[in-house]
C-alpha cells in the first residue's frame, strides 16, 4: 500500500505535473473573479473567502477525472482490481495519495490568492484551514466520479456535473467556517466541525461507492 | 495439490453472449492454449478467469493447501494482457519493484529480485532507464518480468508474444517451461503456437448468441 | 398497491414477460383510477374556497405539493432498484431505475415550475435560495445528470450498474444537502426564511389536496409501469436486430 502511494505521487510529480497545472487553473480562476465584479477591495474581501472556496472546488475537479483513467489506459487498473487488498483500500489509498500531489498545492497556494483578495489574516488563516479539511472530501467525492469515468469514453465534463451537486455541504461548510471565522457573532467551531465530519463521512462512502463502480464496470 | 476449476463458465460483452458452458480443470504442471481466429472470444475468456469480468453463469474456483475455500480464484493468478501496465514515466526498476511491493508473494513460492527477473527476460542492463524510453519489444518483456518478480501459481497470458521477435519467443517458452516445471499453471491466449509440449488446446470460435432469452 | 407492486418486482416477477403480462393487465385498471381520481381531486379543488389571503393562486398547491413529494418518492425508488440491480443483478431493476429517471425529473420540474408561479404573486420573486428550493433544484441536477449518464454509455447492463452506484451516493447524500442547505439559509439570511408550508392546513383543503397527491401518486406508477413495458420492449428489438446482424455474419 506504501509502494502503492509512493508510485502515485511520483507520478503526478512526474507526469506532465498535474498538480502544477490544479494550481495555475485555481489562481486563473480567482484572478478572473476581480474582472467580472470589479476591482472594488471592499467588496473583494468581503466575498473572498467564497471565491477562493469555489476557485479549488472547480480546480480539484478538474484533475480528478483523470484518477483512474490513466491506469486503466496501460492496464495497470486490471493488476490492482485483482488484488483483494481489499479494493477499498486500494482505493483510498489513490484516493489519498491524488490529494497529496493536487488537493494540498492547492491548499498551499489558498494565502497567496487571499492576500490578492485583500482578505484579512484571519479570514486568510480560516480559509486555508478549511480547505486543508475540506478539500480531501472533494476527493473522495471525486473517486466515485472517477470510477464512473473509467467506462465513458468522453466523459470528464459529464463526470463534473455529477460530482458538483454532491460537494454542495462541503463548499457551504467551508464557506460559512471562513465567515465565521471574520464575523463576529457566528462562532467558528459548529460549521467547522461539521466540516471535518462530511469529511470523514466521505471517506468511507467515497471508496466504497468508487470501489463499486469499478468492480462493476470492468470489461 | 493444486487446481483451478472452470464450471460452466458463460460470458457476454454488452448484449452478445461471446462463449457458453466452458468448463475446464488444471492440475499443478499443467498448461491450456486457447486458440482462435480475431474476436472469438479468447480475451473475454482469460479476463473472466482472472475476475475482471463477472461471468455470466459459471464460476472460477482455485484449490490448494493453503488456500482458505472462500478465496476469490483472481487472487492466485498473474495477468498478462495486450497493455503492459507499466508507467512510462518511471523507470524500468521502478515500475518492477512497485508490483513486487504491491502483488507481494502468493503462498507456495517466492519471487525473483528485479534485477534476476529482468536478466531473465534478457535486458539485465537497462533496468535504470525510463519505461518510456524502450522499443515496443523490450516493454513486452519488461512486463514479462512482472510475472517474474512475484510469486503467483497461476499465469494468465493475452498473447504473450505478439509483435516479438522469434529470440523472444524462445525466451517466453523457456519461462512459461520453467514455470509449469515448477507446479505453475499457465493459460495462455496465442495466434503462433507457443512451443509448449502436451499443453491442452481449446478452440474458441465465438459469438454463442445473443441476450435474447434475458428478454 | 404500490407496496405489493414493488415487492413482486423484485422478487416474485424473475422473468420479463411475466412482468409484461401483469403490466398488460392492470394498466387499464391503474390508468382508469388515475384519471377518476384526477376528475375528483379538481373538481374539489376549483370548487373548495379560495383562501382569504392567497386567492386563486392557493389552488397551485394541488399540483405543487403532490409534485414535489413524488419528486422525492421516485428518488427513493430508483434507489431501490438501484439496490436490486447491484445487490440481485436483476434486469428488471436496471430497467426500473433507468425508466423512473425521466419520470422523476419531469416532477421535479412541475414542482419547481408551480411553485415558481406561486412563489411571483406570494413573495413577489420567481425564485429565492430558500433551503427547500435549492435542495429541490440539486435533486433536479441529479435526475439530468443521471439521464445523461444513461445516454452516453452503449451498453445497457454497465450503464445500469454504474449510474446504480452513482444513485446509492446520491441517495445518501440528499438528506446531507438539504440539511446543510437550511443550516447554510439560516446562518446568512436568519431573518428572511420563508415558510412554505403556510397557514395550517384547513379541512377544506386538506381533503383535495390529499386526493389529488393519491392522483398523481398512482399516476407515477401508471407511468412508471408504462415506461418500464416500453423499455423492455425496446430491448427485445435491439436483441432481435442483434441477432440479426451476427445472423447475416455468419452466413457471408
Amino acid at each position: 500500500m506504501i509502494a502503492l502511494l509512493l508510485r502515485d505521487l511520483k507520478l503526478s510529480v512526474r507526469a506532465g505535473g498535474g498538480a502544477l497545472i490544479g494550481v495555475l487553473f485555481f489562481m486563473t480562476v480567482v484572478a478572473v473573479i476581480p474582472f467580472g465584479v470589479g476591482p472594488d477591495l471592499n467588496l473583494l474581501s468581503r466575498i473572498g473567502p467564497a471565491i477562493v472556496w469555489i476557485g479549488a472546488l472547480l480546480s480539484a475537479l478538474l484533475g480528478l477525472d483523470r484518477m483512474f483513467q490513466t491506469d486503466r489506459e496501460d492496464g495497470s487498473l486490471d493488476l490492482l482490481l485483482m488484488q483483494e487488498h481489499p479494493l477499498v483500500l486500494t482505493v483510498l489509498v489513490k484516493c489519498l495519495a491524488h490529494w497529496l500531489g493536487n488537493g494540498l498545492p492547492l491548499v498551499i497556494a489558498s494565502p497567496l490568492l487571499g492576500l490578492f483578495m485583500n482578505m484579512s489574516e484571519v479570514a486568510i488563516g480560516a480559509t486555508m484551514l478549511t480547505l486543508l479539511v475540506g478539500t480531501p472530501a472533494l476527493t473522495f467525492i471525486g473517486a466515485v466520479g472517477a470510477a464512473v469515468a473509467v467506462v465513458l469514453p468522453r466523459g470528464g465534463l459529464l463526470v463534473s456535473i455529477l460530482v458538483l451537486p454532491l460537494a454542495i455541504p462541503v463548499l457551504i461548510f467551508g464557506v460559512s467556517a471562513s465567515y465565521a471565522a471574520v464575523e463576529d457573532p457566528a462562532p467558528f467551531m459548529p460549521p467547522f466541525l461539521i466540516l471535518v465530519a462530511i469529511t470523514m463521512f466521505f471517506a468511507v462512502i467515497g471508496p466504497i461507492g468508487a470501489a463499486l463502480a469499478l468492480r462493476n464496470s470492468a470489461d | 495439490m493444486m487446481r483451478l476449476t472452470a464450471e460452466n463458465l458463460s460470458a457476454r460483452r454488452g448484449e452478445d453472449l461471446i462463449f457458453k458452458d466452458i468448463s475446464f480443470v488444471l492440475d499443478r504442471g499443467e498448461s491450456l492454449v486457447l486458440t482462435g481466429r480475431n474476436g472469438s472470444g479468447k480475451s473475454t475468456l482469460l479476463r473472466t478467469v482472472a475476475g475482471l469480468l463477472r461471468p455470466e453463469s459459471g464460476r472460477v474456483v482455485w484449490q490448494s493447501e493453503s488456500a482458505d475455500p472462500g478465496m476469490r480464484a483472481a487472487e492466485a493468478c498473474h495477468y498478462l494482457g495486450h497493455r503492459n501496465a507499466m508507467k512510462a514515466e518511471m523507470t524500468v526498476s521502478e515500475n518492477l519493484s512497485f508490483w513486487k511491493e504491491f502483488l507481494g508473494d502468493f503462498s507456495g513460492g517466492h519471487g525473483m529480485s528485479v534485477g534476476e527477473a529482468a536478466e531473465s527476460v534478457g535486458l539485465g542492463g537497462i533496468v535504470h532507464l525510463p519505461f518510456g524510453y524502450l522499443s515496443a519489444g523490450q516493454q513486452r518483456r519488461m512486463a514479462f518480468a512482472k510475472l517474474l518478480v512475484a510469486w503467483r501459481p497461476v499465469w494468465i497470458l493475452d498473447e504473450p508474444t505478439a509483435a516479438l521477435d522469434v529470440s523472444a519467443e524462445e525466451v517466453f517458452t523457456g519461462l512459461i517451461k520453467e514455470h509449469l516445471a515448477a507446479g505453475g499453471i499457465a493459460l495462455a491466449a496465442t495466434h503462433q503456437p507457443l512451443g509448449l509440449e502436451n499443453a491442452r488446446e481449446l478452440r474458441m470460435t465465438g459469438f454463442a448468441g445473443v441476450m435474447e432469452e434475458m428478454w | 398497491m404500490p407496496e405489493s407492486l414493488a415487492i413482486t418486482k423484485f422478487s416474485d416477477l424473475a422473468n420479463p414477460t411475466r412482468f409484461l403480462g401483469l403490466a398488460a393487465r392492470i394498466l387499464p385498471w391503474m390508468a382508469g383510477i388515475t384519471a377518476i381520481l384526477f376528475a375528483i381531486g379538481l373538481y374539489l379543488t376549483f370548487a373548495s374556497e379560495g383562501d382569504y389571503q392567497q386567492g386563486m393562486t392557493v389552488r397551485i398547491m394541488y399540483v405543487h405539493v403532490p409534485a414535489a413529494w413524488l419528486s422525492m418518492m421516485c428518488y427513493s425508488v430508483m434507489a431501490a432498484s438501484a439496490i436490486g440491480t447491484l445487490v440481485w443483478r436483476h434486469p428488471l431493476a436496471d430497467v426500473s431505475h433507468k425508466a423512473a429517471a425521466p419520470l422523476g425529473a419531469a416532477f421535479t420540474l412541475i414542482a419547481l415550475a408551480t411553485g415558481s408561479l406561486w412563489g411571483k404573486p406570494m413573495w413577489g420573486t420567481w425564485w429565492v435560495w430558500d433551503a427547500r428550493l435549492t435542495s429541490v433544484f440539486v435533486l433536479f441536477l441529479m435526475y439530468l445528470g443521471l439521464i445523461a449518464l444513461n445516454r452516453a454509455m452503449d451498453d445497457p447492463g454497465k450503464a445500469a450498474r454504474v449510474s446504480a452506484v452513482l444513485i446509492l451516493v446520491g441517495f445518501v447524500n440528499i438528506p446531507i444537502i438539504k440539511f446543510s442547505v437550511d443550516w447554510w439559509n439560516t446562518l446568512h439570511q436568519p431573518a428572511s426564511v420563508i415558510r412554505l408550508d403556510g397557514p395550517t392546513i384547513d379541512k377544506e383543503f386538506l381533503w383535495p389536496l390529499l386526493i389529488m397527491a393519491i392522483a398523481f401518486t398512482l399516476l407515477f406508477f401508471t407511468l412508471h409501469i408504462a415506461a418500464m413495458r416500453n423499455e423492455i420492449w425496446r430491448r427485445r428489438v435491439s436483441a432481435q436486430r442483434r441477432m440479426a446482424a451476427r445472423m447475416a455474419g455468419k452466413e457471408a
